[in-house]
């Protein structure tokens, strides 16, 4: 009896038994599927291959702000308009996000009763309220602004309409180029100033103002640069032809829906992960921090958050995460991303529904890795460094 | 290991090739129609909440036709988008959602258009305060247009063509369409014409609303099924042209039966009193007389959901029978 059952109490040819178990059912399964698919393809006679990507998409995208898209271009370049477009929500969605988020979370830990209960309050809304029901609901209240004939005016160069919001349009002349050098020379310097500076106070206990001395070089000598060249800079501004204002840049209500349901609706999330990281941080370090007489606004920025920050960042990493594929919701509203562009009217026009939506799943998939992958480093780039 | 190669043989059958489509649709009991989120007059719920509309109808006289009995068939909703591949993986055993007959969905797609139910071209709808007269002068407009469509290729052309620029509003659904022209966010919504009839007779104040006179497109509509079932193809390509034979033979519901006493052949072989074409079907020799008393012809189904005396006020033209003055036309029934 024991010598039959010899192998299976071996405890190494155990586990190697079951991973190739496991491994050979998935093959299995996987086989079965791709073997299906592609038999029930050719019984209904519907054509499969790439090429269709190089076809004349032969419809419109009009919202592409990147790249110029005729309805003679390609799929492919469908393709590209929807990931720009997608990756233009998903990243403005995430900054906006970050940043509310923190503030709010923040605000939640104020002792002002007001404050931190509204921001409870906004917290439980957003949060418990399916995202999809919030895009819709912005959208619905974007298309009741007033009508394009009757659009408000700000400021006298923006107009407000349910057709999006016109300002207008820089246009870069000669010259202008050397303002942009100037600029990343400036953050090339303030980065440099700022090591230096950390050398030196780390050395002689001296600090130096390198907030206001970065912010100088940054803004000012550019800006100084600017006049010299004669202001090489004008504006084109919208004025309204015919149906539509033309020129100008505009934001449609469409991404302004999206950006602010998303941006409102992760902020919540990432405004208790914030929350959850600065009350990790032990009591202790705050009294200590006090007790040598820092000062309250310090106390935060150099001791409370550095250490929250590494409870908030990973969780903060899967709330890009989900922002980035909860965009895939803009279809609801007629937002030009991929699933609605490539994934929607591409795959309906062309039937070719298995290829789109592989290059669609693989499209987030490499997203969201990227994402992933940065967040990581950065993640291990503020762990504790133990000598 | 016994219980996994149970479950394979169960995968195995579920994946193997199953009978034809009116066999399933036989035991099933009822037949799936896939139909449209509703636009009136095609197939939308009346006040009773019953479907109804052109449609409506062409999905009631197959039912008939296999079970004798308008009432077995579950409509299913379907956008412009999920329409063919709710069909191709068989979740509806037919379509009937104003859907052009292209090649490309003939053939690529892998259905198959089994007729005609309604010959209509493409328009465009503005309000009258606009003032525009012809589609020309759309220069620089916000059209919205369902997304998926044969349309939104057409407009893409039509604007190429005349050298003049638009924005396209990409909509999923009719009623959203309705909504967003309603409310402005675009100027003008091209559709097939007999859709914007129909999106008209629903607005508050129809005579807001004007549909220009370009007509920009052929789109035959038409009822489609999976492309490699030809017994079930006829079934459903029989069941429209019985009803436009019927018209043509001038049988209505309400003469059905006193027709059953005719003297002239074609109405007694459609009828089922003389020879077996049901049979040849698989169905009932009296499936076209079903069908007739059940739903009535073609006329009867256009006058009731469509016609002139309906909202949607659309006049017969070319979806009149060809002898008269229309196209119209059913193969001989022999």
């Amino acid at each position: 009896m024991r010598s039959n059952l010899g192998f299976f109490s071996d405890e190494k040819f155990r586990s190697i038994f079951f991973q190739t178990l496991v491994v050979g059912l998935f093959a299995l399964g996987l086989f079965f599927v791709i073997s299906t698919t592609s038999y029930n393809l050719e019984k209904r006679n519907i054509a499969t291959g790439w090429s269709f990507l190089q076809n004349p998409a032969g419809f419109d995208i009009s919202f592409s702000p990147f790249l110029e898209f005729k309805s003679t271009d390609t799929h492919l370049k469908v393709y590209f308009v929807g990931v720009l477009n997608t990756l233009l929500v998903s990243i403005t969605g995430c900054i906006a996000a970050t940043i509310l988020g923190f503030i709010l979370g923040i605000v939640r830990l104020s002792s002002n009763w007001l404050l931190s209960r509204l921001v409870y309050i906004y917290v439980e809304f957003s949060r418990n309220v399916p995202l999809l029901l919030q895009i819709i609901l912005w959208y619905s209240i974007l298309i009741q602004l007033p009508r394009v004939k009757q659009s408000l005016q700000v400021l006298d160069v923006f107009y407000i309409s349910n057709r999006g919001l016109y300002s207008p349009r820089p246009i870069f002349e000669s010259g202008f180029s050397y303002v942009l050098i100037a600029i990343v020379l400036a953050l090339i310097s303030s980065f440099l100033i700022n090591r230096w500076a950390k050398k030196r106070q780390d050395k002689t206990g001296q600090q130096f103002p390198v907030f206001s001395s970065s912010i100088g070089l940054i803004f000012i000598v550019p800006l100084i640069l600017f006049f010299i060249l004669g202001s090489p800079l004008s504006f084109e501004h919208p004025e309204l032809k015919g149906f539509n204002f033309k020129g100008g840049l505009v934001i449609r209500p469409e991404f302004i829906a999206m950006f602010l349901a998303l941006s409102i609706y992760t902020a919540a999330f990432i405004s208790e992960i914030v929350r959850a990281g600065i009350m990790s941080v032990s009591k202790g370090q705050r009294e200590a921090s006090a007790a040598i007489g820092l000062k309250q606004t310090w106390i935060m920025r150099l001791i409370i958050i550095p250490q929250a920050l590494r409870v908030i960042v990973p969780p903060l990493t899967s709330q890009y995460l989900n922002l980035t594929k909860n965009s895939s919701l803009g279809i609801a509203v007629g937002y030009a991303d991929l699933v609605h562009g490539f994934g929607g009217i591409s795959l309906n026009q062309t039937g070719q529904a298995i290829e789109c939506m592989a290059i669609v799943m693989a499209t987030y998939l490499s997203i969201s890795l990227t994402i992933s992958f940065f967040m990581n480093i950065y993640n291990r780039s503020i762990q504790f460094k133990e000598k | 290991m016994k219980k996994l190669l149970s479950i394979f043989a169960v995968l195995a059958f579920a994946f193997s090739a199953h009978a034809g489509t009116l066999d399933d649709v036989k035991n099933r009991g009822f037949l799936k129609c896939g139909v449209t989120t509703g636009l009136a007059g095609f197939a939308a719920p009346d006040d009773s909440g019953e479907w109804a509309g052109l449609d409506a109808d062409m999905c009631r006289a197959v039912a008939v036709a296999v079970f004798g009995d308008r009432s077995k068939v579950e409509f299913i909703t379907t956008t412009g988008k999920s329409r063919f591949p709710t069909l191709a993986s068989g979740e509806v055993d037919m379509l009937a959602r104003n859907t052009t007959w292209t090649i490309s969905r003939d053939v690529n797609l892998g259905f198959e258009f089994v007729g005609v139910n309604f010959y209509d071209g493409q328009g465009f709808m503005v309000p009258s305060a606009l003032g525009v007269s012809s589609a020309t002068e759309l220069d620089g407009a916000t059209v919205c247009i369902q997304t998926g469509t044969t349309t939104e290729l057409n407009l893409a052309d039509f604007f190429r063509l005349n050298g003049i620029s638009y924005e396209a509003l990409p909509i999923e659904t009719n009623d959203e369409g309705k909504e967003n022209l309603f409310a402005g966010r675009c100027d003008v919504y091209t559709t097939d014409a007999s859709g914007l009839s129909s999106t008209r007779a629903a607005a508050s104040n129809p005579d807001k609303w004007v549909v220009l006179p370009e007509i920009i497109s052929k789109e035959p509509l038409g009822p489609l099924v999976r492309h490699g079932d030809h017994q079930w193809g006829d079934v459903v390509r029989w069941s429209l042209n019985a009803m436009i034979i019927a018209e043509e033979l001038g049988i209505t519901s309400e003469n059905v039966d006193a027709q059953m006493s005719s003297n002239v052949p074609e109405v007694l072989r459609l009828l089922g009193v003389e020879g077996n074409y049901g049979e040849m079907l698989e169905l009932s020799n009296d499936w076209a007389y079903q069908i007739i008393k059940q739903i009535g012809n073609y006329s009867e189904s256009y006058e009731a959901n469509v016609g002139p005396d309906t909202p949607l006020e659309i006049a017969r033209g070319l979806n009149a029978l060809w002898t008269q003055g229309g196209i119209l036309y059913a193969p001989p029934f022999r």
